[in-house]
């Protein structure tokens, strides 16, 4: 049997401050060190979305403080949330910090087996930030041609008036998928390599299983992205054809190599929230996750599957009409793996024993907000359905349901579950119901009014809905989600108090405060650096021994030796 | 620090570097695969392309290939020297994936020159823009693929101690040669 | 409110009803599974929150026999998925494959940001000098399949007719037809779909739809 090798683990006392927080290969540091940034892009992204709100709902009168918004600004503001959102906000945080904190403790492995290329993992996504940042502030200002990108209007400057920034957009992302390459690599080959003695993959947590499938969407997805990320930015600084009709390119081309990216892109994003919702729901039930097994398949089949559908998002774009009911089959095939999920979560709760602790708060709220995204998804599916609905505010309503749960719903589940493992502080309860409470009823307010635009006929990306006689009666529905937004942005006060009081005067975390399974709670809150003293654990079972009868506790840690419930207290 | 004493989850054969690479070769493959898939549904689609690829030079191409192919098979020796233990004729071997990479380089040099003077740049339609595009991206990756055979040459001078990164070097380079055995016939003889 | 089919426009063509009948059966279908899922969701909520004495049941859901209960629905999802496209297919062919013959054929060109209308004039051909042009009005008779064929001058825009359920994009270097045949007369929004520079917000045109006659009256008033 392979013991691990006894290192002297370094103090920070022996490696000086900035090797311990600014240049750490240590993947905790690493992961917060995401978190960090995702934070902050969240503040740009989340005022972009309050500008642009202000917009919508009085078209007519200027911002506070910004001033007046002109459509140039407000098509750079809907560019900038969107990838902003998606790129700096879901992936570093989702991916890059969960990712990074917890595969290697739930694996039972001391680091990532590439230490330093987590480094420059989190370098080059810091290098990627600054570029995207920039954007901002040269002539002609950030990208304005959507998060979507498309040529012509993103391929000649003229149609925009923006230069420098587009290409520092390109650029930007380009820094950003690197990172996330190497950081999808190490983690696939971390899981594959370094998993303790006893974890089979049929051991190891959902939470890994979806990070690994995300990482894999990713890293077979984002290939013909990056191809037409150069023949954009060639297009626009070298005059070649690619996307230019009269030069013998087709602007086509571009949304079938967005899309073949960005439809398993959405699941890149999902599924680690998706992970994070079937670990709370068991922990907080005490019971076993409801068909873990074929959760997996159902993840395998919906990755799998994820490849063949992105031209739903282009049934109206003039390709070929014939196309369009093969893919409309298979979107609407790939609703079925997360019915699935999603009955299994639902499954999982029959019989338990549920206590409302606020993560598992945040994960039925995803439960039930991902249901909604997922039922008006069907609509988009249909093509003869999305030619009305196509480029509406219909499509933002489904997306934002979606993706919000995910991001927001299951970002927070994970973050107050995994708060005290990661500072080793509980975080307050009250300021943790009042955020989530606030935070569901806020979101909705915000986006179920959206459906109704849509259907109205309400088109995306539209700086003024007052230009439209149809959407003159319906305006109010406009000033409602905008107040909506502003709650929403402002309930996350309740967490950013939370967090501030919490690391400074909160209770301190025992080891594993939730009584859970899985090898993270059975290092010390937070993980020492290599992460488990001088012994590595020794796996003996799954991670869903919950009430299991006759057992001496309602739990039973993964790595409890016979006769423990846990191994806490018994490696030192 | 994790060492290949903890690796217990991979079969024989395979390390966790040599993983990493076919993971990365694999994401890779999605880029070319990208602009090669592009490019065909071009092809296919559109008349007037056979015109444009005439002017291509196919001796240069064909000389480019035959100079990649024999760079593959001097860094497999290379290779199976490593396995042996023997630096010289690692140094030797490797040395020579070297210059036949530069080798290719310069050719590609020559011919962009050459056709740039006959006036045919990336923006002058859509074959051109394809053909720069594709033989440029592999030349960067060829360019890479140079400089990693020079650093794992340079730190096989004295020891043998990384002497398993020959093999992932090597791995590399023969993805970067059979991109170009993909895209001389789909550029130059269709 | 509640009833998200009423947030429709009026509809004002004739496959304008098709689409609609595609949009309630997904609505009464995705209704049900919201009040299943979410009534399930609650009630377990409501009969399983910790109680003192009352252990939590140990129920994997690995065999056949429990996972069945999950299967069975599922199953249900898949044969209801293909049911929606099964009915869904025909009306897509009838508004984007099949072509209707049609006796007026109109040419509608993007550009940044109006819609340029040019009728082809007594002659019947375009780019002939009885072309008669506009900007941002398109006049059609009732009750008459009219032919529009879509181009672009710059960028991506989109022709979007919300009272006919009407969308198709405009790409350059590419002509893209489709078709519609008004059941109303009246004034009709037709706002471009798709982000296409500054002047996106408010770039439409007006379709007015005229009954028989006084279309009549219209077209020979243009060609004098």
């Amino acid at each position: 049997m392979i013991t691990a090798s006894l290192v002297h683990a370094p103090s920070h006392a022996d490696t000086g401050f900035w090797s311990t927080y600014v240049f750490s290969t240590d993947h905790k540091t690493i992961g917060k060190q995401y978190l960090g940034l995702g934070v902050l892009w969240t503040v740009v992204g989340g005022l972009l979305a309050g500008g642009m709100r202000w917009q919508l709902a009085w078209p007519d009168t200027a911002l506070p403080v910004v001033g007046e918004i002109g459509p140039e600004v407000f098509n750079m503001m809907v560019t900038m949330h969107g990838t902003i959102m998606v790129f700096f906000v879901a992936m570093p945080i989702l991916l890059g910090a969960f990712g990074n904190f917890l595969i290697p403790l739930m694996i039972g492995a001391r680091d990532m087996i590439f230490p330093r290329l987590n480094m420059l993992s989190v370098w080059t996504f810091t290098v990627a930030s600054v570029v995207m940042l920039s954007s901002f502030f040269v002539p002609g200002g950030a990208a304005s041609a959507g998060w979507t990108g498309y040529p012509p209007l993103s391929a000649r400057p003229e149609y925009t008036g923006v230069h420098w920034g587009l290409n520092l957009w390109i650029l930007g992302l380009a820094l950003e998928f690197a990172s996330f390459l190497m950081g999808g690599v190490n983690y696939l080959t971390t899981a594959i390599a370094l998993r303790a003695p006893g974890m089979t993959f049929f051991r190891m947590p959902l939470v890994v299983w979806q990070q690994l499938v995300a990482s894999t969407l990713f890293l077979l997805s984002v290939g013909p992205l990056i191809a037409g990320a150069v023949m954009l930015l060639l297009d626009r600084t070298l005059g070649t054809a690619f996307y230019a009709s009269d030069l013998g390119g087709d602007p086509l081309l571009w949304q079938h190599l967005f899309w073949f990216f960005g439809h398993p892109e959405v699941y890149v994003v999902l599924l680690p929230a998706l992970g994070f919702v079937l670990e709370v729901l068991p922990v907080f039930s005490r019971k076993p996750i409801f068909g873990y097994r074929w959760i997996i398949w159902a993840t395998l089949v919906a990755g799998a599957l994820s490849f063949i559908v992105w031209a739903h998002h282009m049934f109206i774009s003039g390709m070929d009409p014939r196309l369009a009911m093969p893919f409309s089959v298979t979107t609407i095939l790939i609703s079925v793996p997360f019915a699935y999920i999603v009955f299994a979560m639902i499954a999982t709760l029959w019989r338990g024993s549920i206590s409302f602790d606020v993560p598992m708060l945040w994960a039925l709220g995803f439960l039930t907000m991902f249901i909604v995204g997922g039922l008006t998804g069907i609509f988009n599916g249909s093509a003869p359905a999305d030619i009305y609905i196509n480029n509406t505010y219909f499509v933002v309503a489904h997306f934002h349901y979606t993706l919000f749960s995910a991001v927001v719903f299951g970002g927070f589940a994970g973050l107050y579950f995994w708060f005290p493992k990661m500072f080793g502080r509980m975080l307050g309860r009250p300021l943790g119901h009042l955020h989530f409470w606030l935070t569901l009823v806020f979101f909705n307010v915000t986006f179920f009014p959206q459906h109704h635009l849509g259907l109205a006929g309400m088109v995306r990306r539209v700086a003024n809905p007052l230009q439209y006689d149809a959407l003159v009666p319906l305006q109010w529905l406009n000033v409602l989600s905008t107040w909506g937004a502003f709650g929403l942005l402002a309930a996350q006060a309740a967490l950013v108090a939370n967090v501030v009081w919490s690391v400074r005067a909160g209770a301190r975390a025992p080891g594993n405060p939730w009584d859970a399974n899985t090898l993270e709670w059975s290092a010390a809150s937070p993980p020492p650096h290599l992460n488990w003293g001088p012994s590595a654990p020794m796996v003996y079972r799954g991670p869903y021994d919950y009430s299991v009868p006759g057992a001496r506790a309602d739990w039973h840690s993964q790595d409890a030796g016979p006769g423990r419930t846990s191994a806490l207290g018994a490696r030192s | 620090m994790s060492t290949r004493a903890d690796v217990q989850g991979l079969p024989a054969g395979l390390t966790g570097p040599k993983l990493a690479v076919w993971w990365f070769l694999a994401s890779e493959i999605m880029v070319f695969g990208g602009l090669i898939a592009s490019y065909l549904v071009f092809r296919l689609g559109g008349p007037g392309w056979a015109e444009a690829s005439q002017h291509l030079s196919v001796t240069f191409a064909a000389v480019n290939t035959l100079v990649l192919l024999t760079s593959s098979y001097t860094v497999v020796r290379a290779f199976v020297a490593a396995e042996r233990g023997d630096i010289g004729g690692l140094r030797i071997n490797l040395g020579l994936t070297v210059l036949g990479g530069l080798l290719f380089l310069g050719i590609k040099a020559l011919e962009y020159t050459t056709e740039i003077r006959a006036g045919f740049t990336p923006g002058s339609g859509i074959f051109w823009s394809f053909y720069y595009t594709m033989t440029g991206l592999h030349g960067l990756h060829v360019l890479g693929g140079v400089v990693l055979n020079v650093v794992v040459l340079v730190a096989a001078r004295s020891s043998l101690e990384h002497v398993h990164r020959v093999e992932l070097a090597g791995l590399y380079w023969h993805f970067v040669d059979v991109v170009w055995i993909f895209l001389f016939p789909l550029l130059y003889l269709s | 409110m509640l009833n998200w089919l009423r947030w429709l426009p009026e509809n004002a063509s004739t496959y304008g009803a098709d689409v609609d009948g595609v949009i309630a059966i997904i609505w009464y279908t995705t209704l049900v599974w919201f009040f299943l899922t979410f009534g399930t969701l609650g009630a377990f909520l409501v009969l399983y929150r910790r109680r003192p004495g009352r252990a939590a049941a140990h129920v994997r859901g690995e065999r056949l026999r429990e996972a069945a209960w999950i299967l069975v629905p599922v199953a249900v999802v898949l044969v209801l998925d293909l049911w929606l496209d099964f009915r869904g297919a025909p009306v897509w062919a009838k508004v984007k494959i099949e072509r209707p013959p049609a006796e007026l054929t109109v040419q509608v060109t993007g550009r940044q940001f109006n819609w340029e209308v040019v009728y082809p004039g007594a002659d019947g051909r375009f780019g002939t000098a009885d072309d008669k042009p506009f900007i941002d009005e398109l006049h059609v008779p009732v009750n008459r399949p009219v032919r529009v064929v879509l181009k672009s001058r710059d960028v991506i825009h989109s022709f979007f007719l919300p009272n006919f359920r009407l969308k198709q994009d405009a790409v350059p270097g590419r002509d893209i037809e489709g078709w519609f045949q008004a059941t109303k007369p009246g004034k009709y929004e037709l706002p471009c779909a798709m982000l296409c520079g500054f002047g996106h917000s408010g770039m439409k045109a007006y379709l007015y739809v005229h009954p028989e006659a006084e279309y009549d009256a219209w077209a020979a008033e243009q060609r004098s």
